[in-house]
């Protein structure tokens, strides 16, 4: 029973890894990828770790750290998000063409 | 001193979870590796060490917070979902400014991580001096504070402001 509620975790984990990755290819600039990315990849992730959790018994030597890895996960990847896109904009990389507002770039003319 | 021992207990129960099934060579080279840890870095773990032992804080932390982020993370999951499978890929792109009021760091973290896993935002910088944070939105509705907060900062920031603002919950 439990093996097929980890094994449901993880094809759910699965199926949101693959959308984040579609969205990796099909939208269209830096910034709009990057919300693909760190929003179905947490999530996706997470969901295949807590199913490895699952899966292995509980509260074992793999599913401690998978545990431990979810935790970390959640911590880190909006913050390597924000890194990323700051860095981004500070290199000039421009928004899609279509984009309708750029407030950042109008607050930091003066200062540069 | 009490910020380098908390992280020395953090780090040492981190590594124990990590080796888990804890032996004596284990515990002696977490004890060793987590000493170094807490000399290093010890100093910037906690500023304000009181603040994480107030049971009413951490009682909104675990039962309002965190509920709360996990359901908007998965909201934010079906949201990406939608515009990335819809042919016509339905986004209005933008960078906003949404202020806050928020002005310790680790609000001022939360907050941000919190906006970039909810539904289609993106924390690009924060200005801690003026209080504003440059997001990313991949739906821009207004670009008016009053707009931006509304859609975007309302769902955390009362909370975050109880849990970890000096000045808003009574001691």
């Amino acid at each position: 029973m439990i093996d097929t509620i980890g094994m449901i975790f993880i094809g759910l984990g699965l199926g949101f890894d693959v959308l984040g990755c579609l969205g990796l290819v099909r939208l269209p600039d830096v910034y709009n990828r990057l919300q693909a990315a760190t929003k179905c990849v947490t999530l996706g992730t997470c969901g295949i770790l807590f199913g490895t959790f699952l899966v292995s018994g509980g509260f074992t030597e793999t599913g401690f750290k998978a545990l431990i890895a979810i935790v970390f996960l959640v911590l880190a990847s909006p913050v390597a998000a924000h890194a990323v896109s700051r860095g981004a904009h500070r290199a000039g990389i421009k928004l899609w063409d279509r984009s309708v507002v750029d407030s950042y770039a109008e607050d930091k003319e003066g200062e540069a | 001193m009490k910020s380098r021992g908390l992280m020395f207990i953090f780090s040492f129960v981190v590594w124990c979870i990590l080796t888990w099934v804890p032996d004596i060579q284990h515990l002696i080279a977490g004890a060793a590796v987590s000493m170094v840890v807490a000399l290093v870095m010890g100093s910037m773990f906690l500023t304000r060490p009181h603040m994480l032992f107030n049971p009413i804080r951490i009682f909104y932390f675990v039962f309002w917070y965190v509920p709360v982020f996990a359901w908007e993370l998965i909201k934010a999951n079906f949201d990406v979902a939608y515009r990335v499978i819809h042919p016509e890929m339905p986004i209005r792109p933008g960078i906003v400014r949404l202020r806050t009021r928020l002005r310790s760091d680790t609000g001022l973290t939360f907050l941000a991580n919190s906006i970039t896993l909810t539904p289609g935002t993106l924390t690009v910088d924060i200005n801690r001096d003026d209080g504003v944070l440059y997001i990313h939105w991949i739906n821009v509705v207004g670009t008016d504070p009053e707009t931006t907060y509304r859609e975007i900062g309302s769902r955390f920031e009362p909370m975050l402001r109880k849990i970890f603002e000096e000045d808003a919950v009574e001691q």
